[in-house]
């Protein structure tokens, strides 16, 4: 194991990485409040939360990919717990019989933004400053690691009570993604997990660099905004070379549920610069297509918001509602998520729009 | 008892009080007529405010014409928790190990209150998972200890409880009937009869209420001996609720937190019944204070429910609140010289002497309002020189925040009544888009009091169910909001569904849908609720 110091996070840098991540995590994700919660208490008690960047890690160092899978309203009654989240990485270290040089999150987007960190206030790793989603996605193989076809196994699940799975060879990232879920749901529908575990070489070549990084930078821009009594959408937009696409309240919202995922809609009449214009907003966890009058101006994989111009808080995909005043804006999304392969897991069909991928980030690269 | 010949049936007149911090209103109510409205001082000892607005409305009232009920608002439990003052120390028991374990009760408080709550914090085995199977077994001897240890310190205010008691209640209900076996002077709040799916802003109602409780028992006693004191004794005495119902006395004692934010509640229903268009059922009301103004939505009479956590004192919690929206806005907002800022500054109370018609020298909304001939207040003769671009920008800049903070109120697009009552009334428009008529409410100085005298009688459910569909859910929660209205004292011939609505649940198995149901009715007259069954409060299970 290489020694990895990482640059620390004090616990202004932790709230960032919070406001940061539900931003990310496009109106899905999970709403980062439980994991902060944990944070706060366990930085209390002395944990110095560190991040490296990804060229620290040495070619054959092991990384810990971790997440919390499961649905959200379990998450509100069964709390996150770093212990909990410790455990499928402790299992799948025995089970290798060599130990984790660091660990990194699945989805930067949401509440799996903190999990590295909670796992790491256990075991003392650092967290690596990449994910594999750049934003929030609902299913395991939408990940640059699934993309580009590494190995998907084994996979590690562990609950509450000590059990644990490993699904210990799958046929595909989506088997492994269905076998995952019927564990998941027989344990209370929520478990900590562990990805299949990558090398160095495998992240520096595959991995969402500086995604870390990244919500750090969002989340200031909005404290600073915040502090300063400046415009937090516009410093969010500023920070990232965002697009604001569209400014109106919300007239419609429609949900349903199919297939376990939240689908529907959001109809947001113009207002200002957009009076007379109408966007429909399509989710599927997260937002996915955004058409204005018809017309399609924003899709999934690039990550739609929307932000409350009132409080300048982006709201997730199972409150918006009826009345609100609010931004929807457009962040770029990692190129790795644009390329043809990509784009048949995470483009627009991928979510059943008969559509093909029109960028409003072209140069990309965020 | 017998209808007199020459009236209507003696159990009709009602009174309603309203104790706030310094004014203690009472209204003595017919029907749909207000007899007698009186304002007095609030007294330190609150009795003998109460009594004496009592004795004024019920003056010459002849006895066997006795008040069918009383029913009492009060600020005393926001007060205390906005101030800290008369709180008690609580002991929590939560009931879910292994899980939440890193979370315990209290780690989301703000540190004066959890120093000043904060007792002894236990956690056992035993809870339930979504789909209502057990997380493990209830774990009984260390709920016992934890109930002798409680003991050993003289505490008395317990809050329990459970993961997803919401769904199961077993467990909770367990562990109290265990906790008040080893300690039977235990005051025991169980979370599920508070609030709703997502455990600390429903356990930290229960703590808030387990520590409000003995302050409760002061308030109800006071109470008590105002009615007997102002010749209303023989009255069944309730106490209004967050959301326009109302609770004996008896089991408003046991959850004060469902008292707590009454106030803004009985404005809001006052001031539609004192409009005449509480037949709308559905509206918005706007309160223009002197520093604020306050909007909320009725919907088929009631206060539409906050749809997620409400800070309380700092404390995230998550129950039946109602949904309140507050500007910063109000007749004794600051202007600035181009009209386009109306606050957040205000002169509040002292307008009447640092307003411009009042002959001060800071330019208010009311002098603006003046200026625009929209109020007839003070000297209109000091405002003819603000300037006409002034004026015109400032009552733009006043409709589109009142017209943007009425839409965000609507449920929907459809254009519903505007009601409006409060000192600063004059600035809202009297034409507001997607409003079908803006209606400004007569005499709105006693309307909490008229709104806790017409407060009804309710039952929610809110739950979710599995494995079954649509219909048959709302059937189920229908059948179940029914019971707990009837319980409550409610008319059974005149019951009816006021909500209903059901959100489907992403991920979990079995198509899983949270519904929630609320049913009310106005209260069986001549069955005093006094004697009826014991009242489950919503969400019991």
């Amino acid at each position: 194991m290489t020694g990895l110091a990482g640059v620390e996070l004090g616990p202004s840098r932790i709230e960032d990485l919070a406001a940061g991540a539900w931003i990310l995590g496009a109106g899905g994700g999970g709403n980062p409040y439980h994991s902060l919660l944990n944070l706060r208490a366990a930085m209390r008690d002395g944990f110095r939360p560190r991040v490296i960047p990804v060229d620290a890690l040495g070619d054959n160092d092991m990384v810990a990919v971790v997440s919390t899978m499961g649905a959200p309203l379990v998450g509100e009654e069964r709390l996150p717990d770093p212990a909990v989240a410790a455990r499928p990485v402790e299992i799948l270290a025995e089970r290798l019989g060599r130990p984790f040089a660091a660990v990194m999150s699945l989805e930067i987007g949401g509440s799996n933004a903190l999990q590295p960190f909670l796992v790491a206030s256990r075991i003392g790793f650092p967290v690596v400053d990449a994910d594999c989603m750049g934003r929030a996605f609902p299913e395991a193989q939408m990940t640059t690691f699934a993309i580009a076809g590494l190995r998907n196994y084994p996979f590690c699940l562990a609950d509450i009570r000590d059990n644990v799975v490993i699904v210990e060879r799958a046929a595909s990232w989506k088997w492994q993604e269905r076998l995952g879920r019927v564990a998941v749901t027989e344990v209370g529908s929520i478990a900590a997990t562990a990805k299949a575990p990558r090398t160095g070489r495998e992240i520096r070549n595959h991995a969402i660099h500086g995604s870390v990084t990244r919500a750090l930078r969002i989340g200031a821009a909005i404290r600073e905004a915040r502090q300063q009594g400046a415009d937090r959408v516009q410093a969010v937009l500023d920070a990232e070379g965002g697009l604001l696409l569209f400014t109106g309240k919300v007239r419609d919202i429609e949900r349903r549920t199919t297939r376990g995922f939240l689908r529907g809609r959001a109809e947001i009449a113009g207002l200002g610069p957009d009076d007379g214009a109408l966007l429909e907003l399509h989710f599927q966890n997260e937002f996915a297509v955004a058409f204005r009058d018809g017309a399609p101006v924003g899709m999934t994989p690039e990550i739609l918001c929307v932000v409350d111009s009132a409080t300048g808080e982006a709201l997730g995909t199972e409150v918006i509602a009826y009345g609100q005043r609010v931004r929807v804006i457009a962040l770029d999304c990692p190129a790795a998520l644009k390329t043809p392969v990509a784009l048949e897991s995470v483009g627009p069909r991928a979510f059943g729009f008969d559509l093909d991928f029109r960028p409003l980030f072209p140069e990309s690269g965020p | 008892m017998t209808p007199s010949p020459s009236g209507p049936a003696p159990r009709s007149l009602r009174v309603g009080v309203d104790v706030g911090g310094t004014h203690t209103d009472a209204v003595l109510m017919r029907g749909r007529r207000v007899l007698r409205e009186i304002k007095t001082a609030t007294t330190a000892d609150v009795t003998s405010g109460v009594a004496t607005a009592l004795l004024a409305v019920l003056d010459a009232v002849p006895p066997e014409r006795a008040a069918s009920r009383v029913v009492v608002g009060t600020t005393h439990f926001t007060n205390a928790v906005l101030t800290g003052s008369g709180l008690a120390r609580v002991a929590a028991v939560r009931v879910g190990l292994p899980a939440s374990a890193s979370l315990p009760p209290f780690c989301d408080w703000p540190e004066g209150l959890r120093e000043t709550v904060r007792g002894p914090v236990f956690q056992v085995a035993g809870g339930h998972e979504c789909d209502g199977r057990p997380i493990a077994p209830l774990d009984e001897a260390a709920v016992r200890d934890a109930g002798r240890r409680i003991r050993e310190t003289g505490l008395r205010e317990v809050a329990v409880s459970a993961v997803f008691s919401p769904l199961d209640g077993s467990g909770e209900a367990r562990a109290a009937a265990l906790l008040r076996e080893v300690h039977p002077r235990a005051r025991i709040t169980e979370s599920r009869h508070l609030g709703r799916i997502g455990l600390l802003g429903r356990e930290n109602a229960a703590l808030l209420n387990a520590s409000l409780r003995p302050l409760a028992a002061r308030v109800a006693a006071a109470f008590r001996d105002a009615a007997e004191a102002g010749g209303a004794g023989d009255a069944p005495l309730f106490i209004a609720r967050n959301d326009g119902t109302t609770a004996r006395v008896e089991d408003a004692e046991r959850f004060p937190v469902l008292s707590l934010s009454s106030g803004p509640t009985n404005s809001m229903t006052g001031a539609a019944f004192l409009s005449g268009r509480s037949g709308a059922r559905d509206a918005v009301v706007v309160d223009v204070g002197g520093t604020t103004t306050d909007l909320g939505f009725l919907r088929s009479g009631f206060p539409r429910e906050a749809p997620r956590e409400v800070e309380i004192g700092g404390v995230r919690t998550l129950f039946r609140m109602p949904d309140l929206l507050s500007l910063a806005l109000g007749g004794g907002s600051l202007v600035s010289g181009d009209g386009a800022r109306v606050g957040p500054a205000s002169v509040g109370f002292r307008l009447p002497e640092e307003g411009l018609v009042f002959g001060g020298s800071v330019r208010t909304a009311t002098d603006c309002g003046v200026a625009a001939g929209r109020a007839e207040i003070g000297d209109p003769r000091r405002v003819r020189d603000l300037p006409e671009a002034l004026i015109r920008r400032f009552g733009k800049t006043v409709r589109e925040r009142i017209t943007e903070a009425v839409d965000r109120m609507k449920p929907d697009a459809r254009p519903c009544p505007l009601l409006v009552v409060g000192g600063g009334a004059f600035l809202v428009p009297r034409h507001v888009e997607g409003v079908s008529e803006v209606v400004t409410v007569p005499h709105a100085g006693v309307a909490n009091a008229v709104g806790a005298a017409i407060a009804r009688v309710g039952g929610e459910v809110d739950r979710v169910f599995h494995g079954t569909d649509r219909a048959e859910a709302f059937r189920r929660a229908e059948a179940e909001a029914r019971q707990r209205a009837l319980a409550a004292g409610a008319d059974p011939d005149r019951l009816e569904t006021v909500e209903r609505e059901d959100l489907p649940l992403a991920y979990l198995p079995g198509g899983a849908r949270r519904v929630r149901v609320r049913v009310v009715g106005d209260s069986a007259e001549g069955l005093s609720p006094r004697f009826g069954a014991g009242s489950p409060p919503a969400g019991s299970t």
